[in-house]
């Protein structure tokens, strides 16, 4: 029914976009990868100084595993947070469902800078924070961990992430056919062990969705430390930020980022393939 | 956004050959959806595409709209080459399964869809329309959105819609299959008269083979992408080509029957038959048979006595089934009160139909 | 939804910890707001004396304005070019068939997915070799880039849902398959378009870790947040960041209105997966 001039038509101008400032743009960051910067000027000699340098000198990996580490935090926590609530909204709020839903995406999209903000502001040892707990008398001076900590960095990127580990899983739950359910208890299973035998399991597609998609973010997050964290949460995506700033050397900045973005495709690879193995359809 | 109007189509005279495919097949990956069909449409003549799900009968007609290319073959209309112009260059119009109303036009706007973007003369439509919506009975709902519309309704305005270009040729794909049964005869009635009354020909293509019996001036069979027969509704039946047509259009008893010097033997059962010597399958029909002590004996029937099994009352008509000597026969009679135990039968020799395999 | 006992039944615990979760997610906001009307700073407890001050500071603010206009150019380009191209994009992956065509398709749904950084500087590469100057241009040319798949994910869905027999019947009727296109197609997929916009709009505003990269001497208006953040904070940047949230949130209801109307909770549910 479509014919070859429509079918061209409409692959042409996205693939030529595609092409253009995706791909190619991909495939810069890796040339440049292989490059280096002498004199302050970028050299085009095709080496392998840069990733020798990303092995040998273990700071970078520390950062990376420090990152890994951050990441995981956050997700966990997410999951930890988002879950209860996916689940509360699916099965026990009823009509007030659609209205919760709407409260968690508002969120969800309102400005990263806000919401980070947001928290620098509240963790400072000026901040609203150690200000509620000197009135209270809680504290006599205020506390300096809660602010330019990895606990900031971990705390704030939690609270962006919640929301987008809640929406896959929610939707999957939202999934689940009541019938499954019902079937459940009628063969004598109660509430707890239905959740564990039925809904937990059929759950996990989505699951596994936010929680990829808040790792790989987080992985390669760079505003938060920046807001909130201190020399001691330096995250790996700021090193290479720096790298395309003062410290200059886009060579070795982009090795890490090439590194970053095939760490990125492979979990999205291996997601793929365990989300299809749990697809249960 | 206008284009010049096509000039208008020939006209075919009525009876006369108006569409012809001509040996065309259709391959869909590995599938032969289609295998060398060859069919003509003579104008005005209500033709049924009649065949079960996956026969091929949709495939067709899809090729005759415009929507799939034939992987070999021809199609023509009008003495001029039909397969290889786009759909909207033919002038042949399609009322589809699920109506496929467009929900952000009105009746009105959805009706007159093919009058605007053809470029007909802006003075023509409304006068066009009015009558359109008039064929159908539906003028009092042209401001009104499909969503708004019943089963029935939507059908309708789908018919006035694909009817308002004047085709030659209106292709109908399972128009009444999701009305309810009452509907449904309400529907066929009404599409039968509008066919006659405006004379165009109607390709309809159905899996029900009441509705092919009682619309159609011709049914061509399709099964497994070929056409088992093409022939009037009354021929059809009468005559059965294959034992598949015999038991896809009503109800038949298929007898294998051995055949010896004009005399063909089935179990008991021996009748003259006009057919060469060795195996070969008849069609029976079960209103053929009759109880032997009924009035007006026929020439030369046969007799032959059974048992019966079964007897189903079914308001006018009797549905036995009777044992043979091994032999399971359906027979249906006039109402008469229960049966039972063994009797005689008769049938004449010339409804044993020979079909093929 | 068929109501089994149990699923009716209030449970206390999970409301409870649900409520706590709100709270995480709207405490910080409430009180950014709150103190956007304290005189005395954006910290401290608790805030004392309320005024309109740093909204008057904010509406003399010009350079914030600047921002906001630059912002504001960036984001109806980005939607421009996110809609004509992810229409595009969504329609090629609905209707046609080429070689490449799955790895096409995970390269438009990749930026989704991608931390912004990698996208900035892949194109501030690619910017550099072409020898253009930073400026709002590629600030613009980031976003396009960005949020295409905004654009791709929810036109195909709606593509999806559309009844394909409607285009034949177009077709069947007279109409070319431009025509077809104009009348029939788009119209089907008009809340979509809508939707997509309100989005790709909002998340242009908004968008930081890729305009990073690609900022010339313009700033848009979270870069020029951004650099004040640098110079000191003031009640002035909890005003702006109000008026952002407040904007946000009208666009986003909106959104989710138009959304909830056009696609069916299925198709919205597998819209979600990021």
């Amino acid at each position: 029914m479509y014919t070859r001039a429509y079918k061209t038509i409409i692959s042409v101008p996205p693939l030529l976009w595609v092409g253009l400032f995706l791909l190619l743009p991909y495939a810069l960051m890796l040339a440049h990868s292989f490059w280096l910067v002498r004199d302050g000027v970028i050299v085009h000699e095709w080496n392998l100084q840069n990733y020798a340098k990303l092995i040998q000198n273990p700071v970078y990996a520390e950062v990376l595993f420090r990152t890994a580490r951050i990441a995981g935090s956050v997700t966990i926590l997410s999951l930890l947070l988002g879950y209860p609530l996916a689940y509360y909204m699916s099965f026990h709020a009823g009509v007030g469902k659609d209205l919760l839903y709407q409260l968690v995406i508002v969120p969800l999209w309102v400005s990263y800078l806000v919401r980070g903000y947001a928290w620098k502001t509240i963790l400072g040892s000026d901040g609203v924070l150690n200000g509620f707990l000197q009135y209270l008398h809680l504290t006599k001076e205020p506390v300096s961990f809660f602010l330019y900590s990895p606990f900031a960095v971990i705390l704030t990127l939690t609270h962006i992430y919640t929301p987008f580990v809640f929406l896959p899983l929610y939707a999957s739950l939202e999934h689940i056919p009541h019938n499954l359910i019902e079937a459940s208890h009628d063969l004598g299973a109660g509430p707890r062990a239905t959740f564990f035998r039925v809904i937990l399991p059929l759950s996990l597609p989505g699951l596994l969705a936010g929680a990829t998609f808040a790792f790989v973010l987080t992985l390669g997050d760079f505003l938060g430390p920046m807001l909130v964290g201190g020399p001691s949460s330096i995250m790996i995506a700021n090193i290479v930020q720096s790298l395309f700033g003062t410290a200059y050397d886009w060579p070795l900045g982009a090795s890490i980022a090439v590194c970053i973005l095939l760490l990125t495709i492979g979990l999205l690879f291996l997601t793929e393939r365990l989300e299809k193995r749990w697809a249960f359809r | 956004m206008t284009r010049a109007p096509s000039s208008p189509p020939l006209v075919t005279p009525p009876g006369e050959v108006l569409l012809e495919v001509r040996h065309v097949s259709k391959r869909f990956g590995a599938r032969d959806v289609l295998k060398t069909i060859s069919l003509q449409i003579a104008s005005g003549e209500f033709l049924t595409l009649l065949g079960e799900s996956g026969s091929g009968k949709t495939t067709l007609l899809r090729l005759i709209a415009g929507f799939e290319q034939p992987t070999s073959g021809e199609i023509w209309m009008g003495g001029a080459r039909l397969d290889t112009l786009p759909p909207y260059k033919r002038h042949v119009n399609t009322v589809f399964q699920h109506y496929a109303l467009f929900p952000h036009l009105s009746v009105a706007e959805n009706v007159a869809y093919g009058l605007r973007v053809t470029g007909a003369p802006s003075s023509e439509i409304p006068s066009r329309l009015e009558a359109a919506l008039c064929m159908v009975k539906m003028q009092e709902y042209s401001a009104t959105r499909p969503s708004r519309l019943s089963g029935g309704q939507q059908q309708r305005v789908a018919l006035a819609r694909a009817l308002i270009n004047r085709p030659q040729l209106l292709l109908l794909d399972e128009p009444l299959s999701a009305l309810d049964a009452n509907l449904r005869k309400q529907m066929q009635g009404e599409l039968k008269s509008l066919q006659r009354e405006l004379g165009i020909a109607f390709l309809f293509v159905t899996h029900d083979q009441e509705e092919a019996m009682v619309l159609s001036d011709r049914i061509a069979l399709l099964k497994d992408g070929a056409l088992e027969q093409v022939a009037s509704p009354r021929e059809i039946y009468a005559r059965p080509t294959t034992s598949y047509t015999a038991q896809f259009i009503g109800q038949t008893n298929l007898l294998r029957a051995e055949v010896r010097q004009g005399i063909a033997a089935c179990g008991d059962l021996q009748w003259p038959a006009n057919v060469a010597n060795g195996p070969a399958l008849f069609s029976l029909r079960p209103e053929s048979i009759r109880l032997a002590v009924e009035s007006s004996p026929i020439p030369n029937a046969v007799r032959f006595r059974a048992r019966i099994q079964q007897q189903i009352f079914s308001g006018s008509v009797e549905q036995l089934e009777v044992d043979c000597a091994g032999q399971l026969l359906r027979i249906r009679i006039p109402a008469r009160g229960v049966l039972t135990g063994e009797h005689d039968f008769a049938f004449d020799p010339a409804d044993a139909i020979p079909v093929a395999g | 939804m068929s109501d089994v006992n149990h699923q009716s039944e209030r449970a206390p615990l999970l409301a409870t910890l649900s409520l706590l979760v709100f709270l995480f997610l709207y405490l910080p906001i409430v009180v950014l707001i709150v103190y956007s009307f304290n005189r005395d700073g954006v910290g401290g407890f608790p805030p004392r004396h309320f005024t309109f001050l740093w909204y008057r500071r904010l509406f003399g603010d010009g350079a914030i304005w600047d921002s906001v206009l630059n912002s504001l150019l960036v984001a109806f380009g980005a939607v421009t070019v996110s809609l004509v191209l992810g229409l595009l994009a969504a329609l090629a992956l609905d209707r046609a068939d080429f070689p490449g065509k799955s790895l096409f398709r995970r390269l438009v749904l990749l930026p989704l997915v991608l931390p912004g950084i990698i996208t900035g500087l892949s194109l501030l590469m690619f910017v550099d070799r072409t020898g253009i100057q930073l400026s709002l241009l590629t600030v613009f040319l980031g976003h396009g880039t960005a949020l295409i798949s905004v654009a791709t994910t929810e036109l195909f869905a709606g593509l999806q849902k559309m009844d394909r027999a409607q285009e034949e019947a177009s077709l069947d009727l007279g109409a070319t398959p431009w025509q077809t296109f104009w009348r029939i197609t788009l119209p089907s997929l008009k809340l979509s378009l809508i939707a997509s916009a309100l989005l790709i709009f909002t998340l242009s505003m908004d968008e930081i870790a890729v305009t990073f990269f690609l900022l010339g001497r313009d700033n848009t208006l979270p870069l020029e947040i951004w650099a004040r953040l640098r110079r000191g904070i003031t009640p002035e940047i909890n005003a702006i960041s109000t008026l952002i949230f407040i904007v946000s949130v009208i666009l986003i209801l909106i959104w989710y209105q138009i959304r909830a109307r056009t696609i069916g909770r299925e198709a919205r549910e597998l819209l979600e997966r990021p």
